[in-house]
């Protein structure tokens, strides 16, 4: 059976044609790759583009109007019309539905990737300025400094950097455990039990974050009153934000451990438990850590949840289980609703150091999944074996 | 090299792969081994649980005072009305606006990952589209307010200005375009895009490939596929998919609190500041500096949100599952 349907160009065959030849079983059954792009096509491509560029041109010039968006919107569909009526003259109405619909395809996928690449060019270039400008002070600095009139140099997120470590540290020890036993559980527990939870995760892993610093101010902080805030309630809130998801992950990472494995471990006369430490968890190891490290990303850029139970501080607090913390977003946040100076500038810093932390944890993550399973997990191996295909 | 090309599924797990079921009595410690399985998944259940117990029973007291009137427009705790539409309406716009922006987005970038794109570059591009859903969403909030809200308000006055006559294309604001309903709506596509994509993405990817083959063999174009073979195919999963979108937009704190300008007022128009209010921003804005029944009122708040939340995630992971088990 040959694969041809993933291995298309971006350019469409003409429809008559059949998509590609099949000339008996392919070898190693892998798809025919089928790249023609052929010169005719981009000529139509290139010139429906220009012809239509120049007409909305004229008409934005002559009617005096000065709209970038709008003249962007105006070109795609000026575009898309030349293109389709030259289409629809020369290849027929079937030709021209399939290479609209191309065209509105890598065009809607472009607007997927814009926001992207936008957002992290704006932070980097709104918060390289703060971060670099004096270079290591900003990264252990506290914002004790802070006036109205103070210079960005002055301060820094220190305090933050260190309140969000050990947030995400303690919520990932409170976490990692629960998540790894309820994700054996639900999946070796066939039973209405395990049914109900493996629910109940799936509906906690897309509840508001808001709610989660709601549900441990009431927890936490009431019972405590003012001395409930610290750097513990807030692990307990973004624990609650965690657990859902990398249960889930550990879900599904769990599961595909073969059967045989599990067989043999209770057949040599392995106790379950043993069986479930010894060779199903190991087994499924890179997962399991990959599952880990995108749930500490995720969590780790969480406003919502602590705005109520860290409480913020300026200064730096070591102490988790005691006093008010601070932490990257939540500087962020309060940075944000700080009047004039330069507020503006300090909480595009952190923001810029944030997203470093988030995105280093996610390309983390990605390294170590693209290794097989059961694998070495030490960095140096990682390293030097590199990013691997994963059949993902 | 053939595992480059495997569907999800793992190959190795073939029927005769399913573990045998062992009776036997188990052993001391696998049943103390068992407990404590059952043990967290019990605190898992207890966050749910406990989450709407406590929300119940702080926010009772609102609940109480305001009565059927909780389902009303005015917004005064302090003075006895609780009524709750002007934020659920926000934040139902809001989530709304989001899924209508992302889902052909989403949509489209499926289909360019699963059909389009060349397969070398199918984990890179899955990739990208996982990295926008880690992006903080604080920090999308704050790219919204600098650059997106001021940016969006020259379209959004084009459209009041010669779409007026739609009523949900107005401002509460006269001149005012920044900060709207419609410009949460803009910036939270952007956190919606993510999960849309990469569960449809991964529905879509299920359609039988003999079919899809059959299709193209019988002379239809790749697009004529896509709508004959994919759509009706994955229908019921791209429904789930928008719907956890939805889930997804409901939720979304951060970006609405930075953004949004509200006066919490029932109204029709969403392109301007000074409109429909949201409850997400409305807990953070007021939650420490309030009195207690106002407090309450805010938890009563939470309550509807976390439970509107719940119920539509829930029926979207159903649908979900089920078109998932349609598949295999």
């Amino acid at each position: 059976m040959s694969q041809l349907t993933e291995s298309h160009t971006p350019a469409p065959p003409t429809p008559p044609a059949p998509p590609s030849r099949v000339d008996g079983e392919p070898r190693n059954d892998r798809p025919i790759r089928q790249r023609r792009i052929a010169p005719e096509m981009v000529a139509e491509l290139g010139g429906s583009a220009v012809s239509a560029l120049a007409m909305v041109w004229l008409v934005f010039n002559l009617s005096g109007v000065s709209a970038p968006l709008g003249f962007g919107f105006c070109w795609l569909a000026a575009f898309l019309t030349v293109y389709g009526l030259l289409c629809w003259r020369r290849h027929g109405v079937v030709a021209m539905k399939d290479r609209l619909a191309t065209v509105a395809i890598w065009v809607g996928a472009l607007l997927a990737f814009i926001p992207l690449v936008a957002v992290i060019s704006y932070v980097v270039l709104k918060g390289a300025r703060a971060v670099f400008s004096d270079f290591p002070h900003f990264f252990y600095a506290d914002f004790s400094n802070y006036t109205l009139s103070a210079p960005t140099s002055a301060v820094g997120a220190g305090a933050a950097i260190v309140g969000t470590v050990e947030q995400v540290g303690l919520a990932t020890i409170i976490t990692v455990p629960l998540g790894m036993l309820t994700a054996t559980y639900v999946v070796d527990h066939r039973n209405f039990f395990s049914r109900v939870v493996s629910h109940v995760v799936d509906a906690m892993s897309g509840s508001p974050a808001i709610i989660a610093g709601l549900f441990v101010y009431l927890l936490w902080v009431v019972p405590h009153h003012q001395t409930g805030k610290s750097g513990l309630a807030a692990a307990l809130a973004l624990s609650v934000m965690m657990l859902p998801i990398v249960t889930r992950a550990a879900q599904e990472v769990i599961a595909i451990v073969p059967g045989s494995l599990r067989e043999a471990s209770l057949a040599l006369g392995s106790p379950q438990w043993r069986s479930v430490l010894r060779v199903i968890l190991p087994t499924a190891r890179v997962g399991l850590v990959t599952a880990v490290i995108l749930g500490v990303a995720r969590i780790a850029g969480e406003t919502a949840p602590v705005l109520f139970v860290a409480g913020g501080s300026p200064n730096y607090n070591w102490n988790p289980f005691s006093g008010q913390q601070d932490d990257l977003p939540l500087r962020v946040y309060q940075m944000i609703f700080q009047a004039g100076g330069n507020a503006r500038n300090d909480a595009w810093g952190v923001s810029f150091v944030l997203v470093l932390v988030v995105l280093t944890l996610f390309l983390l993550a990605r390294l170590i999944g693209a290794s097989g399973p059961g694998r070495s997990l030490a960095p140096w191996r990682v390293l030097r074996r590199g990013p691997q295909r994963s059949g993902r | 090299m053939t595992a480059v090309v495997t569907p999800p599924a793992p190959e190795d797990a073939g029927p005769d792969d399913v573990p045998m079921v062992l009776h036997s009595a188990p052993s001391g410690p696998d049943r103390v081994f068992s407990g404590v399985l059952a043990g967290s998944s019990g605190i898992v259940l207890f966050l749910l649980v406990g989450t709407v117990g406590f929300l119940c029973y702080y926010g009772w007291p609102a609940l109480r005072d305001g009565g059927i009137h909780i389902f009303s427009t005015t917004w005064s705790p302090d003075s006895g009305h609780f009524g709750m539409l002007p934020f659920l309406a926000g934040s139902v716009a809001i989530a709304v606006i989001g899924v209508a922006i992302a889902t052909p987005i989403s949509l489209a970038t499926g289909l360019m990952i699963n059909e389009y794109a060349p397969r070398r570059l199918k984990p890179a591009l899955t990739g990208v589209i996982d990295m926008l859903a880690t992006v903080p969403s604080i920090v999308y909030g704050f790219w919204g307010l600098q650059l997106i809200s001021p940016l969006q308000a020259a379209p959004a006055r084009w459209l009041a200005e010669n779409l007026g006559f739609v009523p949900i294309l107005r401002t509460p604001s006269p001149g005012q375009y920044v900060k709207s309903i419609f410009a949460c709506g803009l910036i939270c596509a952007v956190t919606i895009i993510p999960i849309i994509t990469s569960v449809s993405r991964e529905v879509m990817a299920q359609t039988p490939r003999d079919v899809r083959e059959a299709a193209l063999g019988l002379g239809g174009t790749r697009w004529g596929m896509v709508t004959s073979v994919i759509f009706p195919f994955s229908r019921n999963g791209i429904l789930g998919a928008v719907l956890l979108g939805l889930g997804r937009g409901l939720g979304e704190t951060m970006i609405v609190v930075l953004v949004l300008s509200s006066a919490n007022q029932l109204t029709d128009k969403l392109l301007g500041p000074g409109g429909l209010g949201s409850i997400a921003q409305e807990i953070t804005d007021n939650f420490e500096s309030s009195s207690p029944i106002y407090k309450s009122g805010l938890i009563l708040l939470g309550l509807a949100l976390f439970l509107t939340t719940l119920a539509v995630n829930i029926i979207a992971r159903q649908i979900v599952r089920r078109s998932e088990a349609y598949a295999s």
